[in-house]
């Protein structure tokens, strides 16, 4: 059982983001760190991979900039190697420009599984994956809380609207992980140790063959026109509990003709 | 006049309460409304898309135990073009709206625009508006030539009108709609269905909304929220937090990944007020907080903050609503 895990490295998200002046794109200086939401996918690729007896769990990433400190964690606990496809040419890429480029790797890497977060923490645009399945003309199965191999068939549980469908689906395919569905291990000394070593390809879009004008700004076809503060909601009153405050939320609710 | 395409999720041949805000979003932007819809029961789908203003029903029918994605975007891919080519397709930020987005736009090889809370029309081109950084700012964008444009509207971000009394529901045409073979892509079959019980009024449509998070300290007391909740006829909510750790259902979450709610009071006890969550429920007429940290993003946006113990403090709430009955 080969998985490729799709991961992204993002700015802290505790960190107040940001846009470019010029361009509108989101800034990305200082450390990147692997978005929170593809530690799940991580895990899932790891526990998949122990079920199946065999195999190994591959990264990919893609960044403008050789970027790799938000894959060692990843690399730590249990992912054999990387690719990294670092190009500038990547620079203001969409979700289809992205979803060409990883589809490209996944295609070269060959592997029975991709796995991927819903979205992203800091650009939720939360198609890429998908749209990653239709270029490669695979399956998918998005939303996934639960993800087991049963006679080298997919079982997944599904979120829907009302509750969960449980999914069957051949491999390979494309299957997006729910946040907190697993719980991601931690790395040992041992794993921080061999990270250093594991490999990790860097690739550029010139070497995955793609045509460069579907791919960063050129390929975008969308313009920023502004961006502006919404008017931010004021906080009101605050009161704080010392026995009597459930009376003002009473209050509060029959003002509201709630009570 | 231009022409607008909305995705009809529908169920039982009722649409889905996003496919009215769709509907009436295009309508009032003056475009010609055309609706797609597929599934058991969709053609019924098309007296309430009349009154809606829309003139045309492509229907796809039955699609099986397929996941909607891959067939739902090879059909309008399949129709775009020939005969038509409308200016955009609006589609909801639904579970199945997304694939089907998603999709769509790898068919089409075209931008896909997401997380699109307005719409208006500047000039001759048209415009989106998207919250960005939790909504605390507003993004204007327009495409470049990539028509038609693919749009994923959040839920609440329009209101639901059908035509005025007075005014003749339009004359809907439907046009059954083949779908072309979709191959592997469509390789994942749903088996079973399982829906989580419900009693009370739903998430979408409660005045009233409780919502739980870390701060309630263990699920056992997430029966307060629930219980709160039941009392003031409305629905429980959750945080992220409290669904990844798997207290309540993901059914129950309310935030970017979860329901957008606009109750008329939303409640958030033991919430601190993460963007992830802010984001779903922000456009709440009005908010009441609960929690021990004073520094809690949540009270920023709140009309009524109470800074305490929510375990102390729902049941005390608990009580006095149960004593005035």
């Amino acid at each position: 059982m080969n998985v490729v895990v799709c991961v992204k490295q993002i700015p802290d998200p505790a960190v107040p983001g940001a846009l470019e002046l010029e361009n509108h794109t989101l800034v990305r200086e200082g450390k990147l760190i692997m978005d929170d939401s593809d530690s799940y996918g991580v895990e899932m690729g790891l526990q998949l991979v122990e079920a199946a007896g065999g195999g190994e769990v591959c990264l990919l990433s893609m960044a403008p900039n050789n970027e790799t400190s938000g894959l060692r964690n990843a690399l730590a606990i249990g992912a054999s190697r990387a690719v990294l496809v670092s190009d500038p040419i990547l620079a203001g890429s969409d979700a289809l420009g992205t979803a060409k480029v990883l589809a490209a790797v996944v295609r070269r890497v060959a592997p029975d599984l991709v796995l991927a977060a819903t979205e992203s923490t800091d650009g939720y645009t939360g198609t890429t994956p998908v749209q990653v399945a239709e270029l490669l003309g695979w399956p998918s199965v998005s939303f996934a809380s639960h993800v087991e191999v049963v006679d080298g068939l997919l079982r997944v549980r599904r979120q829907t609207e009302a509750g969960y469908d449980e999914v069957t689906c051949p491999l390979p395919a494309v299957v997006t992980v729910l946040a907190g569905v697993v719980e991601p291990r931690y790395p040992s000394f041992k794993g921080i140790v061999a990270a250093k070593c594991k490999p990790v390809e860097e690739l550029t879009v010139t070497d995955l063959g793609l045509d460069p004008a579907g791919i960063g700004f050129a390929g975008a076809r969308q313009q920023v026109i502004s961006v502006e503060a919404v008017e931010a909601r004021q906080s009101g009153e605050i009161v704080v509990d010392e026995g009597e405050a459930h009376q003002r939320v009473i209050s509060f609710l029959e003002q509201l003709k709630i009570l | 006049m231009g022409k607008v395409w909305i995705l009809a999720e529908q169920r039982d041949g009722v649409p889905a309460a996003i496919v009215f805000e769709l509907a009436t979003a295009a309508r009032k932007l003056g475009y010609v409304v055309e609706a797609v819809s597929w599934g058991p029961g969709s053609a019924g789908t098309a007296p309430v898309l009349a009154q809606l203003g829309c003139t045309k029903l492509y229907d796809l029918g039955d699609i099986g135990s397929s996941l909607p994605g891959p067939k739902v975007a090879a059909a309008v891919s399949s129709m775009v073009g020939v005969e038509y080519r409308p200016d955009a397709i609006y589609i909801g930020a639904t579970y199945d709206g997304r694939d089907i987005a998603a999709r769509l736009s790898a068919r089409l090889d075209l931008p896909v625009l997401t997380n699109i809370v307005g719409l208006e029309v500047v000039g001759d081109s048209l415009v989106t508006q998207h919250a960005i950084f939790g909504g605390s700012q507003l993004l204007r964008a327009r495409l470049s030539g990539a028509i038609p444009g693919i749009f994923v509207i959040r839920s609440k971000s329009f209101a639901a009108e059908p035509l005025a009394t007075d005014q003749e529901a339009a004359k809907l045409q439907v046009v059954a709609v083949e779908v072309p073979d979709t191959g592997a892509s469509d390789a994942a079959k749903i088996v079973a269905r399982h829906e989580e019980e419900q009693t009370g009024p739903t998430l979408n449509e409660a005045a009233v909304v409780v919502s739980g998070g870390r701060g309630l300290g263990s699920l056992e007391n997430y029966a307060l929220v629930a219980e709160l909740a039941q009392l003031l006829h409305g629905a429980p909510g959750a945080s992220r937090a409290i669904v990844a750790a798997g207290w309540v259902p993901y059914a129950l979450q309310v935030g970017q990944t979860g329901k957008t709610v606009k109750p008329t009071v939303y409640i958030a006890c033991g919430i601190s007020g993460a963007t992830q969550h802010m984001v779903g429920m922000k456009s709440a007429k009005n908010i009441i907080a609960i929690n021990k940290d004073r520094e809690a993003p949540i009270f920023s946006i709140a009309d009524l903050g109470v800074v305490g113990d929510v375990t102390k403090v729902i049941p005390k709430l608990i009580e006095e609503i149960k004593a005035r009955r």
